[in-house]
């Protein structure tokens, strides 16, 4: 459909992420296009961002379209004391496309009910990244040939990663055994639970790695971040519990691999950058096609490869 | 004469709605949900009354207004107790229970502090994800505003 904005993960139906995964793949063999030819997306950075930003401007200029945008709203009328809706009703007359971040929440739902053209939320606080999970969803398709009945586990900031809780919410979809890894304090919050009980979807919780790899198909690390522990000492004693090392992969199956939204600090150990499991940095790049065929998707390009 | 004077907490009113069995503790947010601040015709009101029910309780009585349904389901966000009497000509016309919508404009102030609509002059909007326990989501954050967090804005 075109013209419809992104702003959480839940606006896709199951057929409309396989869309993109499909889209994805396209992308993937044909990155230089001229589809957007004539085209002008602005990408509005409220809060720095590299990953993201990068990608989406790297997806628009290989499709052969223009960037605008500003990087942090230190240079925008927002430091003016501009609302947010005069900030978005007018740059939605310059362009095509708005891609957003917003350190608060809900930003981009308002945003896409003020603008004139499609807003793609890349992220608002700690609600949403859509284009984030299309782009772990398209790097497990790809990897593993399907995204039905997979055992993936999940390990780190269970509570409060926004990866997690949209991921697990998409993949709610496709049948999969949740593994959860985290400290007491991280884990997932009931209300997910609660979400995958009503969908049928098998979960287990754990305090540790241990042997518990093996049957893995997939593995999402994420970030513990140091200001989520009150008392420093815990902190300290518990970041070591998370961390993936090489010799933990010993046992793994052909098809697992290692997923992580990044950044990473030290919770993927630097020896398992060549382990074969590693997939951290083919999932970048996977990002800039997710990111053309969520563009191309709501744009309503014509596809003609 | 003195009987009916003495049952009769607050004064009967010829035609216009009362409500009653209001949680005492929440009267003045009634009023305020109501705009019952704003208009011009005859209001009494009674807090603190003896309930055998609810212990203490308040009551509204209004002259010469009829609500819509829709106005007096915003109440029962707070007052869920709360029960309805039309009046006509001194008699109970019409009675009627509060229930809380499905979905809320307004009224409730969205409990995340980093919600956008805490930070810019934005409308809230919630869906009620339960009636029972009153849990709303909020429409922007995807944040759940609970009974117990609940504030009218």
């Amino acid at each position: 459909m075109k013209g419809k904005s992104l702003v959480s993960i839940t606006d896709y139906s199951k057929e409309e992420i396989l869309e993109i995964v499909r889209l994805s793949e396209k992308f993937e063999n044909n990155p230089v296009s001229d589809l957007l030819k004539g085209r002008v997306v602005a990408t509005l950075f409220f809060e720095p961002s590299t990953r993201t930003r990068l990608s989406f401007e790297s997806a628009v200029n290989y499709m052969g379209g223009k960037v605008i945008g500003f990087t942090d709203s230190s240079s925008s009328s927002v430091q003016k004391g501009e609302t947010l809706k005069d900030t978005i009703i007018t740059v939605s007359n310059y362009c095509d496309l708005i891609v957003m971040r917003h350190p608060l929440e809900g930003t981009a739902r308002y945003a896409s009910e003020v603008s004139a053209v499609p807003v793609i939320n890349a992220g608002d606080g700690a609600n949403q990244h859509p284009t984030q999970t299309l782009l772990d969803l398209y790097s497990i398709h790809k990897t593993q040939g399907t995204l039905e009945n997979l055992n993936i586990f999940m390990v780190g900031d269970l509570k409060y990663g926004r990866t997690v809780h949209s991921l697990l919410m998409a993949m709610t979809h496709f049948n999969p055994v949740f593994h959860f890894i985290s400290h007491e304090k991280l884990r997932i919050p009931e209300e997910y639970k609660i979400f995958l009980r009503q969908n049928n979807i098998p979960f287990f919780e754990y305090s540790d790695f241990a042997d518990r790899l093996a049957e893995a198909d997939i593995l999402y690390m994420t970030r513990v971040q140091r200001e989520r522990f009150s008392d420093p000492i815990e902190y300290e004693k518990t970041k070591d519990t998370y961390v993936l090392k090489s010799e933990m992969l010993v046992n793994v199956k052909d098809n697992f691999k290692i997923l992580h939204p990044l950044p990473r600090v030290n919770e993927v150990s630097i020896d398992v950058d060549d382990h074969p499991s590693a997939y951290y940095f083919p999932q970048t790049k996977n990002g800039v096609f997710a990111r053309q065929a969520i563009i191309a998707k709501i744009l309503g390009l014509k596809i003609d490869f | 004469m003195n009987k009916d004077r003495t049952k009769l907490q607050v004064s009967a009113i010829e035609s216009g709605t009362v409500i009653d069995h209001i949680p005492a503790n929440q009267l003045f947010k009634v009023i305020k949900i109501l705009k019952l601040d704003a208009i011009q015709n005859q209001i009494t009101f009674g807090t603190n009354l003896y309930s055998q029910r609810q212990g203490k309780k308040a009551i509204i009585k209004i002259s010469d207004v009829f609500f819509k349904e829709e106005e007096l389901n915003k109440i029962a966000l707070i007052a869920p107790t709360a029960k309805i009497n039309v009046i006509r000509n001194y008699e109970v016309a019409e009675k009627s229970v509060v229930e809380v919508p499905d979905l809320i404009v307004g009224i409730v102030k969205c409990v995340n502090p980093k919600c956008i609509t805490n930070h810019e002059q934005i409308v809230t909007r919630f869906t009620v994800i339960d009636k029972q326990r009153v849990e709303l989501k909020c429409h922007y954050c995807e944040k759940i505003t609970d009974q117990e967090h609940l504030k009218i804005s």
